[in-house]
């Protein structure tokens, strides 16, 4: 089967439902049988500002958004003069009559009359779907699929499906009629019984959906951008599994009540961006020092300060792995993908609740918002979080009691309130066994080494496929080490690279604290250059290796609030290759 | 069941200066406990940072001793986490009031089933004498050698225009009277807020004051009306002890509880939740 891959990128003034346009065109090839990637960019403000919504639809799975733009839908000029740069020379233009394109060269143009179209079916507000119904039979993409997901997504009021049917209808219809097909967009048919079983889903829900399958049933949080996705998702589902959210008054609160429910035996979480975390670090140590398991998933946007809060980044690497006074053991794990997303999700509630040692997931605003086409989900092989309580008595008491009891794993049995015998108080202040205070220099190194230990445990005790993922040569002569959702464009850099003769391998470490030393050293052995794609300025990952690796990388830094293309990693393979 | 309250003590002894008004804060709570009978596994104690931090340590039930200011939402975890326990959340008015004053209002607006004693000094003794939210105007202290500029909180009047469903104040060297009130916070099913007159020996010693001062909430005053409750707490310079305000209504782990009912009526097993994500 030929291999089809087509991007298809919409611009256009933010409130004009450019969002919606782009997820229902998605839907559409996915529910066509088609994988598809999007990508989303877009302005802080409600209303005003250019949105950007990018889909990649292809006949194999996508980890990246693409380096190029082969079809431009642009609803006004602003949108068309910003993107023009970015189309391929020989790609195609969608444009509503309103703009005015400068034709020529290899490039195609369709005009599209989008407000006489609308005023037509009096729904001035169906643009959007008009637009969506018009690229859709452009495509080639059957109408059934169409009215399907319409029916599905923007079904809700009666009126409104009609309405939006029709929209959905007529701009199909212009596409048909108007508009000479082309062969160079031209998606293909997949037949019924060749269309793949796939869930489609943001990395947000993805991460949710893993929070559920781990057993967790707590949920506090503060809103804020690019997170709430989490919370609001959850807020439908937890109270229908028995669960709780509850949205705090701001995020210490937040992570207070996380380790408040936890304290009482639940298995519970938060979900922030940069900023909150922040707030939350001083808590954060808190849960490490009295050993309280829980999850924090923060949602990276480019900072510093408010920064940039609706583009991705990947600058909290050094903060939730350092962040915070004293030395407090936690667990950062990093998804690569929105498949991803849910796995390790599910590992960090294991380690979480494990360990006793709160754990960070670390995602970033592209990967929470895009939509991605996902395998089913394995779900009978998925870890089965486990806290370990003191055994009781047969009057079902707990005897002769220590909630810091020094084991030679770290790990100590963890009474839960109601337990009678187990009374404790988790002390914030360094402590006995017993949890009762202590400023003892003996007994502080004794339990600083018991906090550390746990992680060393688990390290042993983890797998190294679900440390780390890897691409390529398995001992390439250029490494790629990169971690979170840079991995989707090394992944296709370094399939590129090879094609190209190159050897080269890509690495991409899910498990940031502790490190897998072994696994990264192993990697980049025969290795004459390591490179380090990641989305900040001072190059964190790079920092951190610097230790397991005892050698010099090579950073590879965007940090301007946009994600990593396949191309920006290509070409420093290559230089690297010919550089020797 | 009254029970002995001689069990309520962890045996870690407490490491306030003599005197400190905490211990007699500490004794009426063995005795409100005891007079309860609750059991020592089924109460919970969060706290914050001074002085007052270190109280869960000194009692034999489940404690958490968290960083500064925030026992209300430790608190509120730990009662969602286990709606059968009894949760408190002590502080002192640095904690409750300075660092920690952004979690009172919410606490006592959702009516969280829990007791907030806080032990009011009026000065921050931990870290030897500075002025706190409830230090009088003109203070000279180390940190306020010119006199504190700032007009002190009223916390009773606050936590009565937050919405707390109950609302009282004790002294600490009146353990009879204070018993009382701590039993009757812990009775009450609703977010109960406790002002206690606590005095620190060390740096601000105002027993004397207090007793100058302090006055029974008269005998006809009726604990539902909120308005007649704010008029006794405004009244300077001298002060009125016992409950102010006494109104149950529905509890938050209660509401939550009746919601959590509701949806699971429409339960979704896993597998089944994931069919409205397929492509």
């Amino acid at each position: 089967m030929t291999v089809h891959d087509l991007v298809v990128r919409v611009g256009g003034e933010s409130g004009e439902g450019i969002v919606t346009l782009g997820e229902v065109l998605s839907r559409i090839a996915a529910h066509a049988g088609l994988e598809i990637y999007t990508f989303r960019t877009y302005p802080a403000e409600i209303r005003g500002g250019q949105v950007l919504y990018q889909m990649r639809i292809s006949t194999h799975q996508l980890t990246s958004q693409g380096d190029r733009v082969d079809v431009l839908v642009a609803l006004n000029q602003e949108a068309y003069d910003r993107n023009l740069g970015e189309l391929a020379a020989d790609g195609v233009v969608i444009h509503d009559s309103s703009v005015q394109p400068a034709e020529g060269g290899g490039r195609r143009y369709y005009r599209l009359p989008l407000s006489n179209l609308a005023e037509e079916l009096h729904f001035s507000r169906g643009r959007n779907i008009i637009a969506a119904g018009a690229v859709a039979g452009l495509l080639g993409l059957e109408q059934q699929h169409c009215r399907h997901v319409v029916e599905q997504r923007l079904g809700q009021r009666g009126k409104m499906l009609d309405q939006n049917l029709q929209a959905l209808d007529s701009g199909y219809c212009y596409a048909k009629d108007a508009f000479p097909p082309y062969e160079r967009i031209a998606l293909p048919q997949i037949r019924e019984e060749e269309r793949p079983e796939r869930l489609v889903l943001s990395g947000n829900q993805a991460l949710s959906l893993g929070a559920l399958a781990a057993g967790c049933r707590f949920f506090a949080g503060y809103p804020i951008t690019p997170a709430t996705g989490i919370m609001e998702f959850l807020a439908g589902e937890l109270p229908k599994l028995g669960g709780t959210l509850v949205q705090a008054e701001d995020e210490m609160a937040a992570l207070a009540m996380v380790i408040g429910a936890s304290f009482s035996g639940q298995r519970a979480m938060t979900a922030t961006s940069g900023p909150g975390l922040s707030l939350m670090i001083e808590l954060l140590g808190l849960a490490s020092m009295t050993e309280v398991p829980l999850v924090i998933v923060n949602v990276q946007r480019a900072g510093p300060s408010t920064g940039l809060p609706t583009k991705t980044g990947q600058d909290d690497l050094f903060l939730a792995t350092l962040g915070g006074h004293g030395e407090a053991p936690r667990f950062v794990l990093a998804p690569t993908s929105v498949e991803d997303c849910f796995y390790q999700m599910v590992q960090a509630f294991d380690l979480a609740e494990r360990y006793q040692t709160p754990a960070i997931v670390l995602s970033d605003q592209s990967l929470s918002m895009r939509l991605e086409t996902v395998p089913p989900f394995g779900l009978d092989d998925l870890a089965q979080p486990e806290r370990l309580l003191p055994s009781l008595d047969s009057e079902g008491r707990v005897e002769d009691y220590l909630r810091y009891r020094v084991t030679e794993s770290g790990v100590s049995p963890m009474s839960l309130p109601g337990m009678p015998g187990g009374q404790y108080t988790a002390e914030g202040l360094e402590h006995l066994p017993s949890g009762a205070p202590s400023y003892e220099p003996a007994n502080h190194e004794e339990m600083m080494h018991k906090r550390f230990r746990k992680l060393r445990t688990a390290l042993a005790a983890t797998k190294e496929e679900d440390m780390a993922i890897s691409c390529g040569d398995a001992q390439p002569e250029i490494a790629v080490l990169c971690w979170g959702s840079t991995a989707g464009a090394v992944w296709e850099a370094v399939e590129q690279a090879q094609q190209e003769g190159i050897s080269t391998g890509g690495l991409a470490v899910q498990l940031l604290s502790p490190l897998p030393d072994g696994v990264i050293q192993d990697f980049v052995a025969a290795a004459h250059t390591v490179l380090v794609p990641e989305m900040n300025f001072t190059g964190q990952f790079a920092h951190l290796l610097r230790a397991p690796l005892a050698r010099e990388a090579q950073s590879i830094l965007r940090f301007g609030g946009v994600p990593f293309t396949p191309h920006d990693v290509l070409v420093k393979i290559r230089e690297a290759d010919h550089g020797q | 069941m009254a029970s002995s309250r001689e069990q309520y003590r962890s045996g870690v002894r407490p490491v306030w200066c003599p005197g400190c008004g905490h211990y007699g804060v500490l004794n009426s709570f063995y005795a409100a406990i005891a007079q309860l009978g609750l059991a020592p596994e089924q109460v919970a104690i969060a706290s914050g940072i001074g002085c007052s931090g270190r109280f869960p340590a000194f009692v034999n039930a489940y404690g958490f001793h968290g960083v500064h200011g925030r026992p209300l939402p430790l608190a509120t975890g730990i009662k969602l986490g286990n709606a059968e326990l009894t949760v408190l959340a002590v502080g002192g008015d640095g904690d409750a009031y300075s660092i920690g004053a952004g979690h009172f209002p919410h606490a006592a607006r959702r009516n969280i089933n829990i007791t907030y004693v806080v032990m009011d000094n009026r000065i921050y003794g931990l870290t030897k004498g500075q002025p706190s939210p409830t230090s009088p105007t003109g203070m000279h202290l180390k940190a306020s050698p010119y006199g504190s500029t700032d007009t002190p909180l009223k916390p009773v009047t606050s936590a009565l225009a937050y919405n707390a469903s109950f609302v009282a104040r004790g002294f600490s060297a009146r353990t009879k009277e204070l018993t009382e009130i701590l039993v009757q916070a812990i009775q009450h099913p609703g977010f109960a807020f406790v002002e206690v007159l606590s005095p620190c020996i060390t740096f601000h010693n105002l027993y004397q004051h207090f007793k100058e001062v302090l006055q029974p909430i008269p005998r006809d005053h009726d604990v539902t009306d909120i308005t007649a409750a704010m008029a006794l707490a405004l009244v300077d310079p001298a002060l009125y002890h016992g409950i102010f305000y006494a109104q149950p209504r529905p509890c938050f782990e209660d509401t939550i509880a009746q919601l959590t009912a509701e949806a699971q009526k429409s339960r979704t097993e896993f597998p089944d939740l994931l069919q409205r994500f397929r492509a």
